[in-house]
Parts: structure tokens; C-alpha cells; sequence
């Protein structure tokens, strides 16, 4: 490997940075005629979740996303972008709406983890999350879920049952946070960076493995978000989200399910 | 058939109740549901002793027993520990998956066990429920399953994490079959597997002294710095805020299974 490779660690620190594009700026540079909608008509609006309709090169698309916030006031009244279960609800409800109409899924997944709190547990974040993977596979309208930064465990999977995941070259996805897996396995937080390597949750290390479907190239967001990046990746999913939608739909439900049933898929245990 | 617990009434072997620090002999652990008699406190079953007190004698056939050693990420350290947990539980990975007929009726079977790296889910134990879901749906057949977790397995990463949404849509093909499933949550049911199958059967039912949750109770305290009540995500919490159907005693599971089957036009063979 040449030495201008990123380590898996530089880039899990890169996607916590302040400097990255959240939800929000791509919902502002590649959605036009955005109209948010609010609330899980059950509890309340989960201000970590960005739910609504826009279009994408014209055409309607619904999208929702994790949201960080910008500032340190907004990330606190967001709850630094770690979903409740009334924004996993609130995402339910949207995906269905857009199902009704026939309307393609765009999600934006940048995630630390579910929320870890008290009214989370009380709530059912378990049983939220668990509501939206078994819904969302059996959707019948495209579906497409982009990581543009953190895809924290089983919080970023609750918005990534679709029809493919792309991943941002320095996003990442983890079944549990390096530094997490360091102190419980290594009992040493500060061997995260090591840790990092071993859990293998670059967005390279998900294409190899099949879980991805595209990488998508990402500019140094350190010096700004170039027009032309948010441009292409514009035209990029409008693309192929179009295409997703001239499947027949009983197709495109039984491809999501052969996505997900081929991970970790065991000949010995074939079923007779 | 010699089975786990007739074996256990005849063995002269000694535990010691972690509640209440007394000596309880294996028979009286075995004619006692692996529930203390001096306190009342549950203990962890091996799943082939659960399956004996739930089924019909002599009635499970096991699935999709095959031995694989998965590492799919080479991650340190982990094929030892997974040595360790097939000596120390005596079964090759964190659940065991059959067909049995429970009262008569014919049903596909899960348990996860404990005693095997927290029976946390990596691509195996993900693989053998999404297959036992599919030949149930396949075969016409409910599937009562009971679930232990400490969550999604970290040593095979990413792909642990996906075990999750793989069988969750088994569990939806199975459930558009009209098919019935009941979930029973025991100790510990936590994390990845409550965010999956766990919180998905038509019926779901807790042990009494079993801890089933997302978050670890520590996690949130360190992270919320809240005050978490006594009873937090205790099987009667999760009941109190409406994620379970009932609490039910281990005596009372083999009758109560029985009549949910009865009550969803299950077959008797």
C-alpha cells in the first residue's frame, strides 16, 4: 500500500470533524424545492433526524438524514446527531409515505450511534430500529442509502436498508466505535487507532466485502465543499436511482433481500 | 432418550446460587427449572436443558448443527476465545436451531446460549436463524425462539452488524406467509438482537430476572450522567412500557407456548 493512504483511524477521526458537510449542506447543494417534514406522529420530532421531500435533477426523491448540527448549540439540540427512536419513527413514517406515492428513498447516514439515554430505552430503541430493518426490506420503491460520515452501528443501519449503500471514500462503518471495542476487548481505550485496523470498517474494506455498492470520491472537505463534487454526486445518484425505478417492483424487493441474505452466507446450512 | 436433565438428577455435582450464595446440587437445579430453591432467583439454562423442559419428549430434531469456525476478518485473539466458549458451553457456537413439537404442535426452534461469547450474533449464529426462518416459512412451520445477547459479535465487524437486517427480512417473509412467531427475551437480551429479531415476533414474551435493553446500562450512565431507576431494563420495565406481551415464569412457558400455538391455528401432528 502506498503511504498516502489514510489509516482507518485518520479517517473515523476525519468523519468526526467540523469541517465535514452534514446532512443538511447536501440536502442544500444537490436537493431542490426541499420541503421538510416534521414528527413520528407519536411521540414527537427527533431534531437528530431530517426528514422531507425535494427533487433530485427533477425528479421528487423523499430524504432523510442523520443531522450532527453545525455549531455546539446546535449540536446539543440536536443531540449531536444520535437518533431517538421517534426519529427512527419519524423515518418509518416518511418511507412509507413515499412508497404510496411511488417517490424514491435517499438516505444520509452520519451517525455516532442510537441514542444512549434513558427516554431512548423507555421509548424502545431496540424495537424502533428493529421496526425499520424489517419494514424497509420488503419497500417497493428505490432505495439508497449514502454514508457521508460516521455509520455507527445499529444506528446507521436502521437507515441503511436499501437497495444499495454507497459510502464517502473516508466515511466509515462500524459495528461498534474503535474505541468502544478497545476498552471492552483490549481493556485500553487508547489502543483505538490499532483497533480501527482490525475491525475493518474503511469504506474500501466494505466495498471488498461486498456490503457497498460504490465508493464515491470525496474531496479534501478541510479546504471547502467544491460545487463540482456535490454536482456530480447529484447527477450520480439521480442516476441510478432512475434506473432503480424502471425494475419491476417485486424484483427490486427480492434483489434488497438477496443483498442482505449473501452477507456471511454459510453453504452448510442450506436450507432443504 | 438419556437426556441433559436426567443425567443432572443423578450427578452429585454442586453450584453455588450467585443471589443468594447457597449450595444447590444439579438434581435440585434440574427438578427446579434452574431456579434456585432457596431464593427464587433464575440461573442460566444451557439451551439443550431448556429445550427438554419446553418440548415434546424426545421430539427435537436439531438444524443446521454443522461446526463452522468463522473468522471472516482474522481478528485477534478471536479463534481462541471461540475455543474457549466450545469447551467451556459444549456446543459449537451461540445458538442451537431445530424443529420439535411443543403440546403436540409441530414448530421450528431457537435458543441462544449465554454460555457462548454472550451468544453475541456474528455471521453464524446470523446465518442459522435466518436459515431456520426460511425453512419454517418453506415448511409451513411458526418459530418460537428464545433470545440471549450480549449483541452483534465485534470481532467480525461490520458483517455481525448486517446479520441483523438479514434476518429481520427472514422474519418479515416468514410473517407474510401468515406464519406465527413468538419471541421469548432471557438473560441478557441486549443490543443487536433486541434491534432485530428479538423485537419482532407477534408475541413477545420476558423471563422474570432477565436484563433486555439496547444500550448498556453503564453507557448510558456515563454518557447521560441520569439517575437509571432499580428496575431498568428488567423484563417487567420493557413490560410496563409496552414492549412486551407478558412476563412468564419458566414452569409456565411450555403451557403458555402451547396455547399460543393452539390460538394461532397451528398444526397438531
Amino acid at each position: 500500500m502506498e503511504n498516502t493512504v489514510k489509516k482507518a483511524y485518520d479517517k473515523v477521526r476525519l468523519t468526526r470533524s467540523s469541517f465535514r458537510p452534514t446532512s443538511s449542506d447536501y440536502i442544500k447543494a444537490i436537493v431542490d424545492d426541499f420541503i421538510e417534514l416534521h414528527g413520528d406522529r407519536r411521540f414527537s420530532d427527533d431534531p437528530a433526524v431530517i426528514g422531507g421531500i425535494g427533487t433530485l435533477c427533477g425528479t421528487p426523491v423523499t430524504v432523510i438524514g442523520t443531522e450532527k448540527g453545525k455549531d455546539f448549540n446546535e449540536r446539543v439540540a440536536r443531540n449531536f446527531g444520535c437518533a431517538l427512536p421517534d426519529g427512527y419513527r419519524k423515518a418509518l413514517r416518511l418511507v412509507k409515505e413515499a412508497e404510496k406515492f411511488n417517490r424514491p428513498v435517499l438516505f444520509l447516514v452520519d451517525i455516532q450511534g442510537a441514542n444512549p439515554g434513558k427516554s431512548a430505552e423507555e421509548r424502545g430503541i431496540g424495537e424502533a430500529i428493529a421496526e425499520n430493518l424489517y419494514e424497509f426490506g420488503s419497500i417497493k420503491t428505490p432505495m439508497l442509502s449514502l454514508v457521508i460520515g460516521e455509520g455507527g452501528s445499529g444506528g446507521a443501519l436502521a437507515l441503511s436498508v436499501a437497495d444499495e449503500i454507497w459510502m464517502l471514500s473516508d466515511a466509515y462503518y462500524s459495528v461498534i466505535a474503535p474505541e468502544s471495542c478497545a476498552s471492552i476487548l483490549f481493556k485500553e481505550p487508547s489502543r483505538a487507532a490499532e483497533v480501527a485496523e482490525y475491525l475493518k470498517l474503511t469504506a474500501q474494506d466494505l466495498y471488498e466485502m461486498g456490503v457497498v455498492e460504490r465508493i464515491v470520491d470525496e474531496p479534501d472537505f478541510s479546504k471547502g465543499v467544491p460545487d463540482s463534487f456535490m454536482n456530480s454526486l447529484r447527477d450520480a445518484l439521480a442516476a441510478r436511482l432512475n434506473e432503480l425505478k424502471k425494475l419491476n417492483k417485486k424484483k427490486l424487493v427480492a434483489k434488497r433481500y438477496e443483498k442482505f441474505r449473501k452477507i456471511g452466507r454459510y453453504a452448510e446450512f442450506a436450507v432443504r | 432418550m438419556s437426556g441433559v436433565l436426567e443425567k443432572m438428577t443423578s450427578s452429585a455435582e454442586k453450584t453455588v446460587c450467585a443471589n443468594c450464595k447457597n449450595e444447590i446440587t444439579a438434581a435440585e437445579k434440574a427438578n427446579s427449572y434452574f431456579i434456585c430453591p432457596k431464593c427464587g432467583k433464575y440461573m442460566r439454562i444451557p439451551p439443550r436443558a431448556r429445550i427438554e423442559y419446553l418440548v415434546d419428549g424426545g421430539s427435537f430434531t436439531e438444524l443446521f448443527g454443522a461446526d463452522i469456525h468463522a473468522d471472516p476478518i482474522n481478528f485477534p485473539d478471536y479463534k481462541g476465545k471461540a475455543e474457549a466458549a466450545r469447551k467451556k458451553s459444549g456446543e459449537n457456537e451461540g445458538v442451537l436451531c431445530g424443529r420439535a413439537t411443543i403440546g403436540g404442535y409441530a414448530t421450528c426452534i431457537f435458543v441462544m446460549n449465554p454460555e457462548f461469547m454472550m451468544a453475541s450474533m456474528g455471521t453464524v449464529v446470523g446465518d442459522k436463524i435466518t436459515a431456520l426462518f426460511e425453512y419454517a416459512t418453506k415448511h409451513g412451520l411458526p418459530v418460537i425462539g428464545f433470545t440471549a445477547s450480549g449483541g452483534a459479535r465485534m470481532q467480525e465487524g461490520v458483517l455481525s452488524l448486517m446479520q441483523m437486517v438479514k434476518t429481520s427480512l427472514a422474519v418479515k417473509r416468514h410473517s407474510d406467509k401468515g406464519l406465527f412467531c413468538l419471541e421469548c427475551v432471557t438473560d441478557p437480551t441486549m443490543g443487536g438482537v433486541t434491534a432485530s429479531f428479538a423485537s419482532l415476533g407477534d408475541v413477545i414474551i420476558g423471563e422474570p430476572d432477565s436484563i433486555v435493553g439496547f444500550a448498556g446500562k453503564r453507557v448510558i450512565e456515563q454518557n447521560t450522567k441520569e439517575k437509571l431507576p432499580p428496575d431498568f431494563q428488567t423484563a417487567e420495565f420493557m413490560l410496563n412500557h409496552g414492549f412486551l406481551d407478558g412476563v412468564v415464569e419458566r414452569k409456565n412457558q411450555r403451557d403458555y407456548i402451547t396455547k399460543m400455538l393452539m390460538l394461532h391455528g397451528c398444526k397438531r401432528v
